[in-house]
């Protein structure tokens, strides 16, 4: 069984331990049912968030790691996915599920239009573009003109979608369920067009834009689309986190998301599949764990004041930086390569923009 | 396939996230025959859970946070209230609503807390209204003024704790209409809920004239490094009233350029923003003569309560609890004054530590004195009314301290 | 008319002072090829410095200039100590630094001196030149501040043989290492450079804005702006660049969009500069070899 499994997961290049992965995934809302207790649907809840985060580092990865172009503002698709889910929800009383294609089509749009004045703009001044749009869509959410459709400052207040056909089980794990089967599909995706001729297109544009052109390659077009579908990714994450929180304002697209995207794709890895997944638990866990630490310190040392939670994760950070400049999946991979005495080729090209190892091409 | 390897990582982080759930600890429901408890609450603790922005652009307001946390540790080595010790867990959301609710969730359905005492922020607690409700758990006394918190019809388990903004906006916008001939009204506000709440108010207060009498109003965003360009805006209409819906650094801003451009109107400042150590006092007080604002705490700074007992109480506090805080920031005597409340009622509560009894108790509140409010205003809530603060009393500054004028206005809402 | 002109002076004012940001983040630019985003806390932690020398009693300039010091020498021990073990680690890497370095300067500032804002003395006489509150004396001085300090950088970089060498070490390290510049130590140099002159700025900005932890996280956008506009390598460029954001926000704000979308609404024109003149206004196109 598991040999036949196996030879099937790696016929279509999927890795053993990436289906044990989704498989774990899809057992876990179960132990819920087997082992009731209060806070099973918190973790259910943790659960979702490092999905939906995931799933937008995803969208930042596909367009920073895999095509080299850099965004400051990835938290204003998130913004549009999430608006977009909820206004369909209140004003045209659509069920939750019926809004992620309409999401995707308009997220793909907006991204793909953004991607033109970005083909005109690199590195430092695409970052400033991006920073725009992530200044500008929280204050344009508050803007009279539309505040019928979006709540202006006060956002909208929405349902929770109850689990369909009576199904035995409660909302967040069925929100789990239904977080994980986006994820699968979109991670499922990602995987076929980054393995694909478009994928080894998108980097080739990554690694040298002018020596894929001259192998004709159209880079306008690929930049224009990689931006719409990273926009795509972002967008449905959007949505999913307004189902799941059942709540969108303007408070909770601001700056500060769209920087924690970025710090998501760098901790979890640049340019790799799994380091999305890392990133978007990292995003959920690591304010806890600065917490926790934080009150350990003032308890061992009994200190008057409280070490602030958010300069324990700024140390976290830097130590992370020092130990896995290339993120954490970059690490672990180093750390396996160096374990099987066979060093890989991983130190970072240092005239290069940005980083960046081709994981899914290398061989 | 080495890159699935990294998966790894993720998958152990969710093993130890069910395993964690799997041990924790079931919820005691009733210990002794005669006592009642709910979740969190045993014989030696009563668990407690509360959010506040520590960190990003609101963290200004972590102070409420932190004296309230500061409170209830002097609450603990007075002996706890009934012999029980308080466990209060504060938590950052970084005024972020989606963090809100996280937190919120973590609270109640992982730490298991009796309930939320203040939450902050108008967004942050929109978030987890709903959510609330729905799990029956007290939101009590939550730190913001909206006044969509009073209202047991709908929402049973949430109250406020403060006069609400809005009414104080009808209290500016009467006092304005009876003093300024010919008002021409300018507005600088904040763009957020608390500024729509603070000028709808003052719309209604003005009433049909409202239109007339409003010339501009020009908005901020707290991310702007300054508002002098608003301020110009504003001075240019010739206006003769300034209604100031501010946050503390803007409105120092706002008052020092005011005195800067020599613009002198009738200048109307909102309590969030009346503090003398955290507005006034970096402001000028030369700058701030004859601003009016309506108030329902004792100002720290204020020489005249120097010598009142519950000021001498609390100053003690401050050195000992609360050192860290700023002495002149009035968020430190709305944290003290609310979490002074919150314990009352759990007095109250006796051995009866359970979520009903203790909205029960919330709602029971009748001439209730808590000390650094004004003299003369007491709490009152019933099944009926949610707004346990419905006094304020307006003030001018004079010289370099708040003189209160006219009567305490009952600002219910009826 | 009149409020044309106010607007456009007190534009021109709050252009000086990201004028100022923009001059701290150019200077790291073209020592490290880097943009720093911990440049604004960096900048209002020196000014809390500078703020706690006040209040211990000693005399204004005193504390500027013992701030300075103390920022130049915190700017070049984050070089040596916390960024340099980074010299290879991917660009979004060392981003993802300043964002790490970012949150403990703001979070430090706030335990160590509270969140309330902070009255911070001006050097400058009380009162204003025209006498109707246009323009104040405190403000001529930050813009004949921020010229000042162009000249001297403008010099530095020009006729110094230390200001040449920085630059060669950024713009080409190996090449710069070859000639015998100590290429490790000129972007050390360059970050205490930077730091100082954003000790400076903060120290102008805090009597304007007040003082408090999250003083400069605004301001910050702006000088990113501004020194982009400019030509992030040019500081001239920058000090343009700075004046041409602060009268531009004020006159969208009054006279085209509001103020709910100034900053939206002038930075979308800025990219739209941008997208004209890829390098900003004043900087020059890098030709690449291929």
């Amino acid at each position: 069984m598991a040999a036949s499994a196996t030879s099937w997961a790696t016929r279509r290049g999927i890795g053993w331990w990436a289906l044990a992965f989704w498989i774990f995934m899809l057992v876990l809302p179960l132990m819920g049912s087997a082992f009731p207790s209060e806070s099973f649907d918190y973790y259910m809840f943790m659960g979702q968030s490092m999905m939906v985060y995931a799933i937008a580092v995803l969208g930042l990865n596909l367009l920073t790691g895999f095509n080299g172009q850099i965004s400051l503002g990835h938290g204003a698709f998130f913004a549009l996915g999430a608006y977009t889910a909820a206004i369909l929800m209140i004003d045209f009383g659509w069920p939750y599920w019926a809004t992620i294609p309409v999401v995707a089509i308009v997220c793909f749009g907006a991204g793909f239009l953004f991607g033109f004045p970005a083909l005109k703009l690199e590195s430092h001044y695409l970052a400033l573009a991006t920073f725009t749009l992530a200044i500008a869509v929280p204050q344009l959410l508050k803007h009279k003109s539309i505040a019928g459709w979006t709540g202006g400052v006060s956002g909208l207040v929405l349902e929770k979608p109850d689990p369909p056909f009576g199904l035995p089980i409660s909302p967040d794990q069925f929100l789990f369920y239904f977080c994980l089967l986006m994820a699968m599909i979109l991670f499922w995706a990602a995987f076929n067009l980054l393995r694909g001729r478009s994928g080894r297109a998108m980097m080739a544009i990554r690694d040298h834009g002018m020596a894929a052109g001259t192998m004709g390659i159209d880079t306008s077009l690929y930049k224009t689309i990689t931006f719409g579908i990273s926009a795509l990714y972002t967008g449905i994450a959007g949505a999913l986190s307004a189902i799941t929180v059942a709540y969108v304002a303007p408070d909770s697209f601001a700056l500060p998301l769209s920087i924690a995207f970025l710090v998501g794709l760098v901790v979890g890895g640049i340019g790799s599949l799994p380091g999305c997944l890392i990133g978007g638990a990292f995003l959920v866990l690591v304010q806890n764990w600065s917490q926790s630490l934080s009150d350990v310190l003032k308890e061992t040392f009994s200190l008057q004041y409280d070490v602030p939670s958010w300069a324990i994760y700024g140390v976290l950070l830097l130590l992370l930086m020092y130990v896995m400049p290339t993120g954490i999946a970059g690490g672990v991979l180093r750390l396996r390569g160096a374990i099987a005495g066979r060093l890989r080729r991983v130190e970072t090209v240092r005239s290069k923009p940005l980083v960046l190892q081709s994981e899914g091409e290398k061989h | 396939m080495n890159k699935t390897s990294n998966l790894l990582t993720r998958r152990k982080t969710l093993l130890a996230a069910a395993g964690m759930a799997l041990a924790a600890p079931s919820i005691v429901t009733s210990a002794r025959a005669e006592n009642k408890y709910g979740p969190g609450v045993s014989d030696t603790e009563i668990k407690i859970g509360n959010t506040n922005p520590y960190s990003g652009n609101a963290s200004a307001y972590g102070a409420n946070g932190r004296a309230a946390s500061a409170y209830f540790r002097m609450i603990n080595e007075q002996g706890g209230i009934n012999g029980r010790k308080i466990n209060y867990i504060s938590l950052d959301d970084g005024y972020s609503p989606p963090k809100t609710v996280e937190l919120t969730r973590q609270l109640v359905e992982r730490d298991g807390v009796l309930l939320l005492h203040a939450p902050l922020g108008t967004a942050c607690n929109t978030a987890i209204h709903h959510y609330m409700n729905q799990k029956k758990v007290p939101q009590l006394f939550v730190a913001t003024g909206a006044s969509k918190w009073g209202d047991p019809a709908h929402n049973p388990w949430t109250m406020g704790w403060q006069p609400d903004y809005h009414t104080e906006g009808v209290i500016y916008a009467k006092h304005a209409l009876a003093n300024v001939k010919d008002p021409k009204i300018a507005i600088l506000r904040q763009n957020d809920d608390m500024g729509v709440d603070y000028l709808e108010g003052f719309r209604q207060g003005l009433g049909s004239v409202a239109e007339k009498f409003i010339v501009e109003t020009a908005t901020y965003e707290v991310t702007d490094p300054t508002i002098d360009s608003q301020m110009l805006q504003l001075k240019n209409t010739g206006a003769n009233v300034f209604y100031n819906i501010t946050t503390p650094k803007f409105a120092a801003q706002a008052i020092k350029k005011a005195a800067e451009i020599g613009w002198k109107p009738a200048h109307y400042l909102v309590n969030v923003a009346a503090s003398l150590g955290a507005t006034l006092r970096p402001a000028g007080m030369e700058n701030c003569q004859g601003i009016i604002t309506a108030f329902y705490t004792k100002d720290p700074v204020d020489p005249r309560w120097a010598s009142s007992p519950d000021f001498v109480t609390w100053k003690a506090w401050m050195e000992k609890y609360n050192a860290g805080g700023n002495i002149a920031d009035g968020s430190n005597v709305t944290g003290y004054a609310n979490a002074f409340t919150m314990a009352h009622v759990l007095r109250a509560c006796g051995d009866n530590l359970t979520r009903e009894n203790v909205m029960h108790e919330a709602a029971s509140l009748k001439n209730v004195e808590i000390p650094m409010l004004l003299p003369g205003i007491k709490l009152n809530t019933s099944a009926t009314n949610f707004y346990p603060i419905q006094a304020v009393n307006m003030a001018r500054i004079e010289g370099d301290h708040w003189a209160m004028f006219g009567e305490l206005i009952s600002a219910s809402q009826g | 008319m009149e409020l044309l002109l106010q607007q456009i002076a007190s534009g021109l004012t709050s252009g000086a002072i990201y004028a100022c940001v923009a001059l701290g983040l150019v200077m790291i630019y073209v020592s490290t090829d880097h943009i720093n985003f911990a440049q604004g806390e960096m900048a209002m932690f020196s000014t809390y410095i500078a703020w706690a020398l006040i209040q211990a009693g000693v005399s204004y300039w005193v504390a500027f200039g013992a701030t300075m010091v103390i920022a130049f020498a915190g700017g070049l021990l984050i070089q040596r100590f916390i960024l340099k073990p980074l010299e290879h680690a991917p660009v979004l890497a060392l981003v993802v630094c300043f964002i790490a370095l970012l949150s403990i300067f703001n979070s430090m500032a706030g335990v160590i001196w509270s969140f309330t804002v902070k009255q911070f003395p001006s050097p400058f006489p009380k009162g204003d030149l025209t006498g109707a509150g246009l323009v104040s004396y405190h403000q001529i001085g930050v813009v004949g501040v921020t010229v000042v300090m162009l000249g001297l950088l403008t010099c530095f970089f020009r006729f110094t043989t230390l200001g040449l060498a920085m630059r060669a070490a950024a713009q080409n390290a190996s090449s710069a290492r070859l000639m015998g510049v100590r290429v490790s130590w000129m972007l050390a140099l360059g970050w205490g450079m930077a730091a100082a002159i954003g000790a400076v700025a903060g120290m102008l900005v805090a009597p304007i804005v007040f003082l408090d932890p999250n003083m400069m996280t605004g301001i910050l956008t702006y000088g990113f702006a501004a020194a982009l506009v400019g030509g992030i390598g040019n500081p001239g460029g920058a000090v343009i660049g700075g004046f041409v954001v602060g009268v531009l926000e004020n006159l969208v704000g009054t006279y085209i969009i509001g103020n709910e979308l100034k900053l939206s609404f002038a930075l979308v024109i800025i990219v739209g500069v941008l997208l004209l003149k890829p390098a900003g206004l004043f900087g020059r196109v890098n030709v690449k070899r291929v």
